[in-house]
């Protein structure tokens, strides 16, 4: 059984967000990088699974030379090898292209992700890939088992949960409870250095989007607290201090 | 371990010598692999500790804080110092210098932490025989067995060898049978191994023994009600009649002592680095508080009083970070230089442990008095809230006084290496008279008047610490002279010398931490370093100055006192510094970061 674990390289969730190049670029400087927290959960189930099925584990990242400490953490947490495809991670279509691409060469029998990255937050990947390689591709998967060639998982819907099962191969998109998020231990952090993450160059695909500008939420104004019994005053603000009576 | 280059100077010796700031060791300087594991030992800490803190502080629950030390022997973290063939990681001394330095931010679990791992692990680490390494390490470095370390007697406090338990030989020489009381044990609760120090017949120095709970004859009382640190276990320890395998004797008979003494000074270096992870912590929190707490209308961090305290903060935990991890490294090299010698590997660590002592002590009292300081301005920042339990300033502010106490009180660390210090000179081991000397004469000559280039950053900084050394030269070679063996009685004068040593060490740590950074990553990335190297500076000198004042006005009269006067007041001179606008100017970046952000 080869299962793949696709990561993403995401700001972490307490930085600060600023943007450069006239709001055209995230700024990086003074953040901390870490695996996309969906991802975190997908490869928490990937080591389960590779401990009690006995699978190989690889992960992989879409991206340049700096995202290599994040994926060096994924083989701290039990990964057995890491593959970077040296290219920007310019949108989902351009990011599902190169892993369907490595996925075709290498035959998984389950590839995971999160259910979406945190930083674009676009959801899509998993389904594309699941496009391009004419598997099933189902996301949010909370919970996740293997029974020969049978995958059994539960999804969460709208207003309840969906029990669902499909023949591998398979793509799932994952999301909590589905494992506990795991710390890499200390022998784990240090066997990755000996472990191969190899670094591949991207297959040519044009890119379908193009940025022009991204814009901060407005800043949180400050909040006045009105009496209850004062409906007077809080008129008297809305009109004169809100303006939207 | 650092390139060959690197020109390394004997413990104590950076009061007589420069330091390159190539030849030191920055925490900037941690590998991916070593931040990735002091990461996840900060996971470790923000999933298991911090949400359960006021439980296992409550020690309600008492197999909580056993299950949350058997989790972070899972995660390795209690085998960072041990070989990996006795199941440990067998990382190097600085990374485990880091990882004390990440647990000091979990509570009282540190304590719990560095109780089993350090005196409670290390005596066997170092001085068990090979039977003994192999029976207790690999189950000491999975957290299989919790070890405690009972030197402390009631009547046996700062003056440990004076205990009174005692180990006394069966007739057929099997066992010794321990009696005695001992106190303040921590990990006593829920600990397998007890590091036992007792004295056998009428011995004048202790021996130690490694006691297994289930030999039996092991009783106690109740948990200690403290002040802080309440999740650790502290209790007294009474042995009656507990029968321990003659071969549980660790190295020899009358050895005890010295274990205990080398042992303690891993712990004080292991403490100043064990503090910094609390002082990173309350700041994160002060900046954080103070942005959202409004008074007047405004965030209370728009005041410059709160402003001061903030980054008052930051500069001295950059100091003792520098002066910690500096320190760190110079002993760690210094086992690598010593076994490629071809000294026997444990051998060679005590060696290189004893060789810095002086600066092991050094970290303990600054890095306790730097956290201390640490969250009295934290309660002050949270004002009323700082002093709610239910904020997290109050436990802080309780956990933190502890680290004054143990490991050696800061009194008897400072007495320490000023009396280590001295007697190396005597011994010939540290060429401090002829410094003194050339200070003596260079006192009563007429000044230079000699300029130094200030174009190059810290030129005249660098010239000030040359300065300081000199008073310290100055004062602690004429109170040698004055009081000669009397001196050890002149505590006063003692405490005032160790103040000098302290704050030499830590201003030219931190000014030679952002040299080296400046040389990593260019002058205008490292202007708050460069700042907080500044203004640490400026307050050493005036406290250097108010330690030797207080010296030379106990020792020395009339001519002398005048002459050694003019002599401080030309060795304390120095540029004034703006530190208003300094700490102004860093408290706005750690506030624009939204914690602290120097490490
Ligand atoms: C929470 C906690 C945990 C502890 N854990 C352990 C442990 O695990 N194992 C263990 O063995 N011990 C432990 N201790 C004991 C600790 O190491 C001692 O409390 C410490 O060494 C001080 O001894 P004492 O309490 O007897 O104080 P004393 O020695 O009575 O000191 C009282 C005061 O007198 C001063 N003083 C004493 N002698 C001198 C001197 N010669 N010159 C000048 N001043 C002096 C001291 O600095 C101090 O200010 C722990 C203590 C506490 C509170």
């Amino acid at each position: 059984m080869k299962i793949l674990v696709c990561i993403t390289h995401v700001p972490d969730t307490t930085s600060k967000i600023q943007f450069t190049d006239n709001n055209t670029k995230f700024d990086k400087n003074g953040v901390q990088f870490i695996i996309g927290p969906y991802d975190d959960y997908a490869l928490a189930r990937a080591v389960e699974l590779k401990e009690s099925l006995g699978a190989s584990l690889t992960v992989l990242n879409v991206g340049e030379a700096e995202t290599e400490p994040t994926l060096r953490k994924a083989l701290a947490i039990g990964a057995d090898d890491a593959i970077r495809i040296n290219a920007f991670p310019t949108d989902a279509l351009f990011v599902a292209k190169q892993i369907a691409s490595i996925a075709k060469e290498n035959n998984y029998d389950l590839i995971l992700m999160g259910r979406e990255s945190i930083d674009f937050n676009g959801g899509m990947v998993h389904g594309m890939v699941g496009e391009l390689l004419g598997m099933p591709s189902i996301s949010p998967v909370m919970k996740l088992d293997i029974e020969g060639d049978t995958v059994k998982m539960a999804r969460e819907i709208e207003g309840g949960k969906e029990f669902l099962e499909a023949k591998l191969p398979l793509i799932a998109g994952c999301q909590e409870p589905i494992a506990e998020w795991k710390i890499p231990n200390m022998r784990g952090i240090m066997s990755a250095r000996t472990k191969p993450l190899n670094v591949v160059d991207p297959v040519d695909s044009e890119i379908a989007t193009d940025v022009t500008t991204f814009q901060l939420p407005p800043a949180k104004g400050s909040v006045t607290l009105v009496d209850k019994d004062n409906v007077e005053e809080l008129v008297k603000l809305l009109k004169n201090e809100a303006k939207v009576l | 371990m650092n390139t060959i280059t690197k020109q390394s100077i004997n413990g104590g010796e950076f009061l007589i010598k420069d330091t390159a700031a190539q030849d030191i060791f920055i925490f900037e300087e941690f590998s991916e692999e070593q931040k990735m594991m002091a990461q996840a030992c900060q996971d470790f800490i923000d999933t298991e500790i911090h949400p359960k803190i006021e439980e296992i502080d409550s020690m309600k629950n008492p197999d909580l804080v056993p299950s949350i030390f058997k989790k972070a022997g899972e995660l390795g973290l209690l085998g960072i110092s041990v070989p990996e063939e006795f199941n440990g990681m067998g990382m190097s001394f600085n990374t485990s210098m880091l990882i004390a330095d990440i647990i000091g931010g979990a509570g009282s679990f540190s304590t719990t932490y560095g109780a089993h791992t350090g005196i409670g692990t290390l005596p066997i680490l170092y001085y068990g025989n090979e039977a003994q390494k192999s029976k207790y390490l690999p189950k000491l470095a999975t957290g299989e067995w919790a070890a405690c370390y009972c030197l402390t007697e009631p009547d046996a406090g700062s003056d440990a060898n004076s205990g009174k338990t005692k180990a006394v030989l069966t007739e057929d020489g099997k066992h010794y049978i321990i009696n005695g009381q001992k106190m303040w044990i921590s990990n006593a609760g829920f600990a397998d191994i007890f590091i036992v120090f007792a004295k056998i017949e009428d011995d004048k120095n202790l021996t130690a023994f490694i006691v297994e709970k289930d030999f039996g004859g092991i009783t106690m009382n109740e948990e200690e009600k403290k002040m802080g640190i309440k999740g650790s276990s502290t209790r007294q320890v009474f042995f009656n009649d507990c029968k321990v395998p003659a071969e549980n004797l660790l190295s020899e008979r009358g050895n005890g002592f010295k274990i205990a003494v080398n042992i303690l000074n891993i712990g004080r270096i292991k403490l100043g680095a064990g503090v910094l992870g609390g002082c990173r912590t309350v700041a994160s929190y002060a900046i954080k508080y103070s942005s959202e707490r409004k008074q007047f209308g405004v965030s209370i961090n728009t005041f410059g009083a709160i402003k001061q305290k903030l980054a008052e903060m930051a500069i001295r935990t950059y100091a003792c970070e520098a002066l910690c991890y500096r320190a760190g490294q110079d002993i760690e090299d210094r086992m690598a230089a010593l076994a490629a010698e071809g000294m026997e590997d444990t051998e060679a660590k005590l060696k290189a442990l004893e060789q810095f002592a002086i600066e092991a002590a050094i970290a303990k009292v600054h890095g306790s008095e730097v956290l201390d300081y640490v969250v009295d301005q934290g309660v002050q920042v949270y004002g009323g809230m700082g002093y709610s339990a239910d904020a997290p300033m109050e436990r802080a502010y309780r956990d933190a006084r502890i680290s004054r106490i143990y490991e050696g009180t800061n009194e008897i660390n400072r007495m320490l290496m000023v009396g280590m210090l001295l007697k190396r000179a005597m011994k010939g081991e540290i060429n401090l008279f002829e410094p003194a000397m050339a200070v003596g004469n260079e006192l009563t000559a007429v000044p230079s008047f000699e300029t130094i280039d200030t174009s190059e950053l810290f030129a005249s900084e660098k010239d000030v610490i040359k300065k300081l050394k000199k008073v310290f030269l100055m004062v602690g070679g004429k109170a040698a002279m004055a009081l000669q063996d009397k001196i050890e009685s002149e505590q006063e004068v003692m405490m005032s010398l160790a103040d000098v040593m302290i704050e030499i060490y830590a201003a030219e740590s931190a000014i030679l931490r952002t040299e080296k950074l400046v040389s990593l990553k260019g002058e205008e990335a490292c202007k708050q370093q460069i700042a907080m190297s500044q203004v640490y500076l400026f307050e050493a000198i005036e406290k250097i100055q108010t330690a030797a004042k207080e010296a030379i006005a106990s020792f020395t009269k009339g001519d002398e006192q005048k002459v050694m006067l003019m002599g401080l007041k030309r060795w304390t001179k120095s540029d004034l510094v703006n530190t208003k606008e300094l700490r102004r100017q860093i408290a706005d970046y750690m506030i624009e970061k939204g914690s602290y952000p120097f490490s």
